[in-house]
């Protein structure tokens, strides 16, 4: 701890820390643009002047840039000082002066950075009176809108874009006051966090496009703290809503999480719950029932739950709450995961590793500290593209150590990213073709699945002896194997990262294996596990049998019917096995919020809310719970968390009067009773009857305008408020104006800082975790494990037979995801059919890129066009998985390749 | 694409630094010999070959003020406007060169012959006024002189 | 009176070849360093001779290599000479370069010697063509002769050199800024620290020195640290290429003893003001240092006695203001050069450049008005050194804080009287 004394009041604070952090972090207000907490520092806005003395007798000082020190013990500083307000002022003038002054058209308005930082300078008169420049604007995709004229030149968009995500097609071009920032040519940004920089940008330069579409003061919005519903890493989010529509995601900091970024997929694929294939009210057997006839909804149900032996089928997209009501419902024997044996089958793999006390699955963050990675059969910027993030920070660990040594401080950005240059830490990847990652990777490993698995398996006998080593491996991939295991052993953080994309037994259990031998090494080996959909994790905690099961129940027979909760089993299984079990199974229930080719097969369908309609728990891939809450009243009272509806469906089957249905009590305090392993899952945020001096957390900001007048066109008297009995928040703007637990943060702001820099204020130490703690808990324990089983190598996944193929499923961040292709924007990203195939074997069909390849892959036949991958191993395809025109296949899955005739 | 001659001048710069891409101003320059400017063309060409993206490598070009980005003629007059010219008169340089070509700086004759841009300081105060035509450095000019010297461009 | 830097420099004759070079004693000073002294003792030779940088900022040049990391055989250096000159109203290095390039390369490689740099390289402003070639031809033989490359002499020392020509920008010539360049990248400058002493050139150990700085090397070495002191009377040691430009009778380039007059140097170097002309003021060394006046004349031009006089000695190459040319219409120039060359990454310089700029212009238009120069003086505060992100900037405001103080009624009579009061001399706006 040093002392120092600021405007002659003396603090504590840390010895080398960041002077400027330091500043905000004691809760001053020193106006900022070029530094960012998670960018560090690099001294160009000049914003962020303080005057540092040399001793207490000092009276001249020099004006220094906060940003550029470091804390020292006995400082001497003055934020107040007049020649430094003076100078900040100043630059506000200057970066003003080309600036188009156009607050009141543009989308920043209200969540600005520089205009809280204009007001927080005094600069209120421009004293330059000559021409502006003005810049032309490009055209940067569907995610992005741009304007340059707002520009202020703080770097801080080439800075995220290119050092930070690695961006490549965003630069900064020409000198002097003539700065662009932007593309070399009009054309879509590729960044996968390209949506960021609406964020990262302190003006309104680049703004979400989505939003444009539909636009809303960040004031105007109700908002709550959520969690995003399209990967399994959980990255807690905002969204916000006016007049029924949800209007915009933005990251919600977690430390442990996602930080202060999220992906593209996360922020832009919400458009799903304002589309127009939601369902609206309860359908039977085709016929609509509207308004409130509920009781003719229940008169119908009454001959549904007549049925003997209804089973479940749970989703992993759907909460826990709602899992496990199904679960209650029909009960544990009758209660099956909505998902294929194959993927089941996996994450059972996973959950017994996980459990096994031996390794650790770390957290975003932690893996930003990894210094030497292994990627065993995954592609993490598709699958879970915030963990890509956070390895292209962990690849520089181990140069940034070597800077420790000349000293240059952490929060040195630039001075860093001059001395380590292009140097990085080692990052090993296996996977059948060449990923995003592979520019940052010492060794890629190009292999069929089973290859891959064979590859992990021999890392894992040189890292342990237990672990039987495979046969069959040629020399120099042995060699391979053991430079990596011994890089492994070396390192002080290894880290391991393995997934279900591929769909391969063998590959989890290599990448299972090699973790638990660096656990048996060190204590703890760390193994980050890629699942396939937000709740994934949740829904195999629970342990229930897969889909395969359930269509089996069904063909012995005796099953009276089903009720499918938020599913499509179209993508989960091959389309004959699910269209044979909707023709064998009369009675089915599907409860969803989107329209799709399982609805469509329901004789009752009852509408669910969506997760900003509702509030619900998830478990991440990491263990991890988390709570999202309701953002808005749906569209009408059908519209319910299928929770909701599932517990009143027991009550009813139990032989409660409709209209005497009671609320559910906490489900996942019940959840927690019946399967332990949930224990912390009740602890995630505050229960709904907490208050902070009596008060409510209000869902909207004190600015929220139109209250009273939104509705006039409907009725002119204002409207009771919607009542939440679910959570603390309330659907108005008043209640607690301070700063609210973690959990419930639904929005960023504080007096002076109404943008999203105003994180500042909400974190124990800038850049830091949250009062109070980031939200969420970890479900996994680890600890003393007695004995240590490895996995045997499985026999191989994929027997060919003659003129059969291997097909491998490629997962896309933009369209391998079911929700968010329904957003227009995520849709134009998405790629088009196609087939990839090796050299060798374009050869053998005597086909060229982009010509036609017929692919029979089950009962199904596409013909796509086709794609030659040079490390492709001969004798495998790949295709794009779950795009919405290609649902309907089973994985794992084989096919036959055949020519088209012309 | 870049010609089998420029890649053999691209590559010797390559091989005497450490990365790749530090070689990419000399292989701007290499191309900018060949061809008299950096077309978008040239530009992605060359990207591509230092293995850089055009918006990284148009970074870099752009910010020279000697990559020349729009298209030049074939000779470059850079008359030097800064300090002691200035006060040696270059400005009498100027009106007679915009007289006679019909070009102000920035601009190329319509017949492509000549560009004319300001030049910073050229490094040869004690002769000034100057300028420089090409490689060609000249000192002391009047605009008597001028006429004369242009001639010896085509 | 020794003129060690440029005594074997003629306008009327090619540069010395190698073989002339070495028959004057070139080369001389390196046989000596790699026979017989240890880097450490080479440094420690030019640190005491006191040989303080030409390139501007005068920072002793033997502490300046001490601080390079001597202990780490394994690590890469590199040295480099900074030959981006283009600072206006300065052409000293040109002659040094044009006139005995070998002087230059025998310098750099001891310098490099004595931080165990084996990469080095001239970093050369693209409009000296000539030089350039005569760089490169004395390169060459200078490999041929195993001066450089590997086994220097049978040392054991290896040195590669390399010549980078520029394409334009004053800013290469900051030394942060010129790594960058080097690198392939858009030369804005770093920060310091780290020094490039430390992070430098690829991140590793790097000493940029100028042209003069490195001239003076073997010198130092063949004559001793003494020799080098003695050569001038005053405080700073050595002897120093000044230069005159503008309306005199014989502008030029003299070697003389550090801490020589500017009388001497305007009145009889350079001849005095030309027929018809008034001396006003002079910017000593180059276009970023503070304009002295006539009161000034006899003040000693070392690094010491130009900062008392409330300016800095920077290149020592002097632009003389005349009373027929416009006080504002020459910082307007100067500020002009300044804005344009800002690299752009901080928002003082980016910013506040341009806007000095656009005032001096409309003040010469004759549509200033009186905040103006309240205006003119916030700049010339807030763009002082330590403010912006390198020393630009700083620079830029030293002609123009100066001219504000010494030919104020100048400025004033713009305001006052609507118009140029020299239009109809000097039509240049
Ligand atoms: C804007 C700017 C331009 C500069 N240009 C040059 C230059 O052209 N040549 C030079 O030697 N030094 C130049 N310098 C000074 C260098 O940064 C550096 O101090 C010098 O090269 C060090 O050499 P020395 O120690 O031998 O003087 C410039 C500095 C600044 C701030
Ligand atoms: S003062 Fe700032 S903008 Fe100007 S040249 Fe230096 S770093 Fe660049
Ligand atoms: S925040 Fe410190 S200089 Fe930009």
């Amino acid at each position: 701890m040093a002392h120092i004394n600021i405007d002659k009041t003396s603090y504590e604070a840390k010895e080398g820390k960041n002077l400027l952090e330091t500043c905000l972090t004691l809760g001053f207000n020193l106006p900022y643009f070029c530094w960012h907490p998670a960018m560090g520092s690099v001294g160009a806005c000049r914003q962020c002047a303080v005057k540092v003395f040399k001793d207490e007798n000092d009276t001249q000082g020099r004006l220094v840039m906060s940003c550029m020190e470091s804390v020292r013990d006995n400082m001497f500083l003055s934020v107040d000082d007049p020649v430094a307000k003076a100078f900040r002022s100043q630059n506000i003038e200057w970066l003003m002066t080309n600036h188009p002054h156009d607050c009141a058209v543009c989308d920043e308005g209200g969540s600005c950075h520089l205009q809280d930082m204009t007001v927080m300078t005094g600069h209120a008169y421009r004293r330059f009176e000559f021409k502006k420049r003005t810049y032309k604007n490009q055209y940067l995709g569907p995610f992005v809108n741009h304007e340059m004229n707002r520009c202020i030149q703080c770097y801080r968009c080439v800075r995220f874009y290119k050092d930070y995500a690695g961006g490549k097609d965003l630069d900064v071009f020409g000198a002097h006051n003539h700065v662009y920032f932007g593309r070399e040519s009009d054309g879509v940004l590729e960044n996968e966090f390209s949506g960021n920089l609406a964020e990262i940008c302190p003006t309104g330069v680049f703004t979400d496009k989505t939003l444009k579409d539909h636009y809303t003061r960040k004031w105007d919005m109700t908002m709550a703290p959520s969690i995003c519903q399209h990967c399994s890493v959980g990255c807690n989010i905002i969204a916000g809503e006016r007049y029924g529509k949800l209007r915009q995601i933005t990251s919600r900091f977690n430390s442990e999480v996602n930080g202060y970024f999220i992906c593209d997929r996360g922020r832009f694929g919400y458009e799903f719950v304002n589309g127009i294939t939601r369902v609206q009210q309860p359908v039977i057997r085709g016929a609509m029932v509207g308004g409130d006839e509920k009781r003719n909804l229940y008169d119908n149900l009454k001959t549904f739950f007549e049925n003997l032996d209804i089973i479940g089928i749970g989703s992993p997209r759907a909460s826990l709450e709602a899992n496990f009501a199904l679960r209650q419902l029909v009960g544990e024997e009758h209660f099956y995961q909505g998902i294929s044996e194959n993927q089941a089958g996996l994450l059972r793999i996973l959950l017994a590793t996980l459990n096994s006390g031996k390794v650790h699955t770390p957290s975003i963050k932690e893996i930003e500290q990894a210094d030497a990675v292994l990627i065993l059969g995954e592609d993490p910027t598709n699958a879970a593209p915030r963990i890509a993030l956070a390895l292209r920070q962990a690849v520089r660990r181990k140069p940034l150590e070597h800077a420790q040594n000349i000293k240059i401080p952490a929060w040195h950005d630039a001075a860093l990213r001059e001395f380590i240059q292009e140097e990085k830490g080692d990052m090993f990847i296996a996977f059948p073709v060449e990923i995003k990652l592979d520019e940052l990777s010492s060794d890629t490993f190009f292999g069929s699945p089973d290859e891959i698995a064979r590859f992990g398996f021999a890392i894992a006998s040189y890292l342990n002896e237990e672990v039987v080593s495979p046969d069959g491996l040629d020399e120099a991939t042995e060699k391979r194997a053991f430079a990596i295991a011994a890089i492994l052993k070396n390192a002080e953080h290894p880290l391991i990262i393995s997934g279900t994309s591929l769909g391969h037994e063998g590959i989890v259990k290599a990448a299972c294996n090699i973790a638990l031998a660096i656990g048996v090494q060190k204590e703890i080996g760390s193994l980050s596990l890629i699942v396939p959909e937000c709740n994934s994790m949740g829904l195999a905690m629970m342990q229930a049998p897969a889909l395969d099961k359930a269509f089996e129940a069904v063909q012995q027979g005796g099953v009276g019917a089903a009720i499918i909760l938020e599913n499509d089993l179209y993508q989960r299984a091959e389309k004959t096995d699910v269209d044979h079990f909707f023709e064998t199974c009369r009675h089915v229930m599907v409860l969803d919020h989107l329209h799709h080719a399982t609805t469509s097969q329901a004789s009752l369908l009852i509408p669910v809310s969506t997760f900003a309609e509702g509030d619900g728990t998830m478990v991440s891939h990491e263990g991890r719970a988390q709570r999202f809450f309701q953002v808005f009243m749906p569209k009408n009272e059908n519209i319910r968390e299928s929770w909701l509806w599932l517990d009143e469906f027991r009550q009813f089957k139990n032989g409660v009067d409709p209209q005497e249905l009671n609320e559910p009590g906490n489900l996942i305090e019940e959840l927690v009773r019946v399967i332990p392993q949930f224990k912390g899952a009740e602890t995630v945020s505050p229960p709904s009857d907490f208050r902070i001096n009596g008060q409510r957390i209000p869902r909207e900001p004190h600015r929220y305008s139109g209250r009273t007048a939104m509705l006039a066109n409907i009725a002119v008297s204002e409207p009771k408020p919607s009542q939440d009995d679910d959570s603390p928040l309330s659907f108005t703007m008043e209640g607690y104006r301070g700063i609210p637990p973690a959990p419930l943060i639904p929005f960023f702001w504080a007096p002076g800082w109404n943008s999203v820099q105003s994180i500042n204020k909400y974190q124990i130490e800038v850049g830091g975790p949250l009062h109070g703690g980031d939200p969420g808990r970890r479900l996994f324990i680890e600890g003393e494990m007695s004995r240590i089983d490895f996995w045997k190598m499985p026999v191989s996944q994929f027997l060919a037979e003659s003129g059969e193929t291997e097909i491998i499923p490629l997962t896309h961040i933009f369209g391998s995801e079911a929700l968010s292709v329904y957003s227009a924007a995520v849709a134009e990203r998405a790629p088009s059919p196609y087939v990839l195939i090796s050299e060798k074997d374009a050869e053998k069909f005597d086909v060229a890129e982009h010509a036609l390849l017929r692919l029979r892959i089950q009962t199904q036949c596409f013909d796509l066009p086709v794609k030659i991958k040079k490390e492709l191993r001969p004798g495998l395809a790949a295709i794009p998985f779950n795009l919405p025109s290609m649902a309907g296949i089973g994985w794992p899955a084989k096919g036959i390749l055949s020519k088209i005739e012309p | 694409m870049l010609t089998a001659e420029e890649i053999t001048e691209i590559d010797h710069e390559i091989a005497l630094v450490p990365l790749r891409r530090a070689a990419c101003i000399e292989a701007l320059k290499i191309v900018q010999q060949h061809r008299g400017w950096i077309s978008d063309e040239s530009l992605r060409a060359i990207a591509d070959y230092m293995q850089m993206s055009p918006e990284e490598l148009d970074s870099v070009a752009t910010f020279y003020n000697l990559v020349f980005r729009k298209p030049v003629g074939r000779n470059i007059i850079l008359l030097c406007d800064s300090i002691t010219c200035y006060v040696m008169g270059y400005d009498k340089l100027y009106e007679h060169l915009r007289g006679k070509l019909q070009i102000s700086f920035g601009e190329t004759t319509a017949d492509g012959r000549f560009t004319l841009l300001p030049n910073a300081c050229l490094g040869t105060c004690d002769h000034a006024p100057a300028l420089m035509v090409n490689n060609e450095l000249y000192r002391n000019v009047t605009r008597d002189d001028l006429d004369g010297i242009l001639d010896g461009y085509k | 009176m020794e003129t060690p830097l440029t005594q074997h420099i003629s306008s009327s004759r090619p540069p010395l070849n190698l073989r002339d070079y070495e028959q004057v004693g070139g080369y001389q000073a390196l046989r000596k360093v790699l026979k017989s002294m240890n880097p450490s003792e080479v440094t420690k030779t030019v640190q005491e001779s006191d040989l303080k940088g030409r390139g501007g900022a005068g920072f002793n040049t033997g502490m300046k290599w001490s601080f390079v990391p001597m202990n780490d055989g394994e690590t890469t250096k590199y040295l480099i000479a900074n030959a981006d000159e283009m600072e206006p109203g300065t052409f000293k290095d040109r002659l040094l370069l044009e006139g005995n390039p070998h002087q230059l390369i025998e310098g750099m490689i001891i310098s490099a010697f004595a931080i165990q740099a084996n990469i080095s390289y001239i970093f050369l402003r693209w409009a000296y063509k000539k030089a350039a070639r005569l760089v490169r031809h004395a390169m060459d033989e200078a490999y041929a002769a195993g001066y450089l490359g590997r086994n220097i002499l049978n040392s054991g020392y290896n040195l590669e050199m390399y010549l980078h020509t520029g394409v334009g920008r004053y800013i290469c010539g900051e030394e942060t800024a010129l790594l960058n360049a080097l690198e392939g990248k858009r030369a804005t400058p770093r920060t310091k620290p780290p020094f490039p002493q430390v992070s430098g050139l690829f991140g590793k150990p790097t000493i940029v020195n100028n042209v003069e700085t490195l001239c003076n090397i073997p010198h130092i070495v063949n004559n001793g640290a003494d020799w080098f002191k003695a050569l001038s009377p005053g405080s700073d040691a050595g002897t120093k290429l000044y230069g005159v430009s503008g309306r005199v009778n014989n502008p030029g380039l003299w070697e003389l003893p550090m801490g020589t007059t500017m009388r001497e140097l305007i009145e009889e170097r350079a001849g005095g003001m030309k027929e018809g002309y008034q001396f006003r003021g002079a910017l000593p060394g180059g276009a970023s240092t503070d304009f002295l006046v006539e009161q000034h004349f006899d003040i000693k031009m070392d690094y010491k006695s130009v900062a008392a006089a409330g300016s800095r000695l920077g290149t020592g190459t002097m632009i003389v203001l005349d009373d027929r040319t416009c006080p504002v219409g020459f910082v307007h120039n100067l500020e002009h050069f300044f804005a344009q060359e800002s690299c752009g990454w901080c928002t003082p310089c980016r910013e506040g450049l341009p806007w000095t700029e656009k005032i001096l212009l409309s003040l010469e238009k004759g549509q200033g008005r009186p905040e103006d120069l309240k205006l003119l003086a916030i700049h010339t505060q807030f763009l002082g050194p330590g403010n912006t992100f390198c020393a630009l900037a700083p620079g830029a405001m030293e002609p123009l804080q100066s001219a504000l103080k010494y030919f104020r009624e100048d400025f004033e009579r713009h305001i006052n009287e609507k118009k140029c009061p020299w239009v109809n001399n000097h039509g240049t706006h």
